[in-house]
């Protein structure tokens, strides 16, 4: 079993080593063989799409913790130009878990700031997975005031498990560092974009998120609770995520539906991992075509704006009819 | 040694035995055992002492709508939004559908949802307080909680007045999932709009308070002012100890550790909670010091 591919996609997985063998083996040799690839390729694509047309809740999920899938830092190196990170907050610590600088988006200066979860065992560990502490709040909160004192719009880029679970985050207060960046972006005078490029895992997700204008990567997820924990909390077993995943609608396209986030960008076929270049492309799209259209809003109106967004986040009923 | 060992067999006998005795002799709800120091309270006595234990000084949790009463004074009092319940838009369904726990929590609770909110006074400083009902849903944020706590700031803001919140809450209530990690926002961004006003936010935290709540709203007072002995964090017990295969330090997220550690500006006891946030809410308004107690 290939590591890099997940249970379902081990198809793909056969099929590919498959084509990689002929290749080793027609190289330089028969005419035919490269018939025979193509066919192959034919069939990979063709198995792909079948695969990814209904993929459930759980597997999405799935796919954006996906050992290959593009990073943060893989989209800055595509998207963007002119990337200078930015580090620490002041006051204890850098956080690697959080990577955060100043950048140019085609001509356009702007602060980019987003989750980093690593890629070898030693960088994984060194950026505890993606799990910010309260000095990688501290940090980002710093890099936003930064930005709305210099008329730079704020872009992030969310993939998280969560706020780091710990000791050390717990006396350092992760709690008020979330709380305070919620409230803090609520009222910056300067447009702010979130794109969940894979895990959006609850409140350490939001506290990077509040937003303009919310977009996700259509195999992202964001929820209030991973799959997992929602299940051993409600069904008594994480056995029971693939249940809770779909009970909590923490796909981007269910999210859409709901109003939640506006805008679900398509992934390359077989998930953005397959085609790196692509997804950042689509992404830098987006971003290009989201802040143009902010740009309609500014100062005051802008923020009222994203304070209506969020009171409009909400599933109440009145009993009698006035308040 | 040796009589240690016949005293240990004996003693849990006659403990039993003491038990059992109180038992069939006690009417029911007269006395409450204290959760801390297992010590058997006289009610009527825990109540004037507002449910706080008059031998180990715990303080015990109490229903939202007691909290108000014990914190505002008698008159006048208006509850507020009273008449907002939650839709089930997603249709949520774990091993019981979340209807019929909603329906179950406002049984046993009376309430609609987890939070209630009045305008009333202290002191005669008028105010706006609201409550977490812990026995509904844990005291759970989802979209009533989060839109009851938007309207209280928005009367604030309307009727210049502080705000007091005492919280407890276990977090987000999962069960409508997204919509209540996005409660935490828009408590938080009320609050901004508090604070571009000159009002006065105090946030009390009561035992306990975790995730979503602690993460937003708790935690965003002018004055953060805690309980003695509440259990308050970002992430509960269990799952750090999991996570980092650590044994927790003693005390560890009680309201000492936090207030040693910079997260709560106070510890006040339930008897001085009146007094302490009128006092600090009269000096934060530059309202007259009150006479009366």
């Amino acid at each position: 079993m290939n590591p890099n591919f997940l249970e379902f996609e081990q198809p793909i997985a056969d099929l590919e080593a498959k084509i990689e063998e002929l290749r080793l083996v027609g190289t330089g040799s028969d005419v035919n063989i490269s018939d025979e690839i193509g066919k192959l390729q034919q069939k990979s694509i063709s198995l792909t799409e079948s695969i990814f047309k209904d993929l459930t809740p759980w597997q999405i999920s799935q796919v954006s913790r996906h050992p290959q899938r593009p990073y943060m830092l893989d989209y800055i190196e595509r998207v963007f130009t002119d990337f200078d990170e930015l580090h620490g907050d002041r006051a204890f610590a850098d956080d690697p878990a959080i990577v955060g600088g100043t950048a140019r988006l085609g001509d356009r200066p702007v602060m980019i700031i987003g989750h980093q979860k690593g890629r070898s065992v030693k960088d994984k560990v060194r950026r505890n997975f993606g799990m910010p502490k309260p000095e990688g709040y501290r940090k980002a909160l710093r890099l936003m005031e930064m930005a709305e004192r210099f008329r730079l719009p704020i872009l992030t880029f969310i993939d998280t498990p969560g706020a780091f679970p710990g000791i050390d985050a717990e006396e350092r207060g992760q709690s008020e560092a979330i709380a305070r960046n919620l409230m803090v972006m609520s009222k910056l005078d300067t447009p702010i974009v979130a794109t969940v490029i894979g895990e959006g895992g609850s409140g350490g997700a939001l506290a990077i998120g509040v937003c303009d204008h919310l977009q996700m990567l259509q195999y992202s997820t964001y929820s209030v609770i991973s799959p997992e924990g929602c299940a051993s909390i409600l069904w008594r077993s994480a056995d029971k995520a693939p249940e809770a995943a779909q009970a909590m609608g923490l796909t981007a396209a269910r999210l859409h539906e709901l109003g939640i986030v506006d805008q679900v960008i398509d992934e390359p076929l077989g998930g953005a991992h397959r085609d790196y270049d692509q997804a950042a492309e689509r992404v830098r799209a987006s971003l290009v075509a989201s802040l143009e259209a902010l740009d309609a809003h500014q100062g005051e109106a802008l923020v009222q704006r994203r304070y209506d967004r969020l009171l409009s986040y909400s599933n109440v009923t009145s009993a009698t009819a006035e308040s | 040694m040796s009589n240690a060992s016949w005293l240990d067999k004996i003693l849990p006998a006659i403990r039993k035995g003491d038990e059992g005795h109180r038992k069939a002799n006690v009417p029911e709800g007269l006395w409450r055992k204290c959760p801390r120091c297992d010590g058997v309270v006289y009610r009527p006595e825990l109540e004037r002492n507002m449910d706080v234990c008059p031998k180990c000084d715990h303080h015990m949790r109490i229903s939202a709508r007691r909290r108000l009463s014990l914190f505002l004074d008698e008159t006048p009092q208006t509850e507020m939004f009273a008449d907002l319940e939650p839709v089930d838009r997603l249709k949520f369904r774990d091993s019981k559908k979340y209807k019929d726990r909603l329906v179950a929590a406002q049984k046993a609770t009376g309430e609609k949802d987890a939070l209630v909110a009045v305008k009333g006074a202290v002191k005669e400083l008028p105010l706006v307080a609201v409550a977490f009902e812990f026995n509904f849903m844990g005291g759970s944020m989802g979209s009533v909680v989060g839109e009851r706590f938007v309207r209280a700031v928005d009367v604030c803001l309307e009727k210049r007045l502080p705000l007091v919140c005492f919280a407890a809450s276990g977090g987000a209530r999962m069960q409508e999932a997204l919509f209540s990690l996005m409660q935490m926002a828009r408590t938080s961004a009320a609050l901004q709009r508090m604070r571009d006003a000159g009002l006065p936010f105090i946030s009390v935290l009561t035992d306990p308070v975790y995730g979503g709540v602690s993460a937003s709203l708790a935690m965003l007072g002018d004055v953060n002012v805690a309980e003695p002995g509440a259990l308050i964090g970002f992430a509960g017990p269990r799952v750090i100890e999991q996570t980092v295969r650590q044994k927790l330090p003693d005390g560890f997220q009680r309201s000492e550790f936090l207030l040693e550690h910079g997260a709560v500006d106070m510890i006040v006891s339930r008897h001085d909670m009146r007094d302490t946030l009128h006092r600090l809410l009269a000096n934060l308004t530059h309202a007259p010091v009150s006479e009366s107690a």
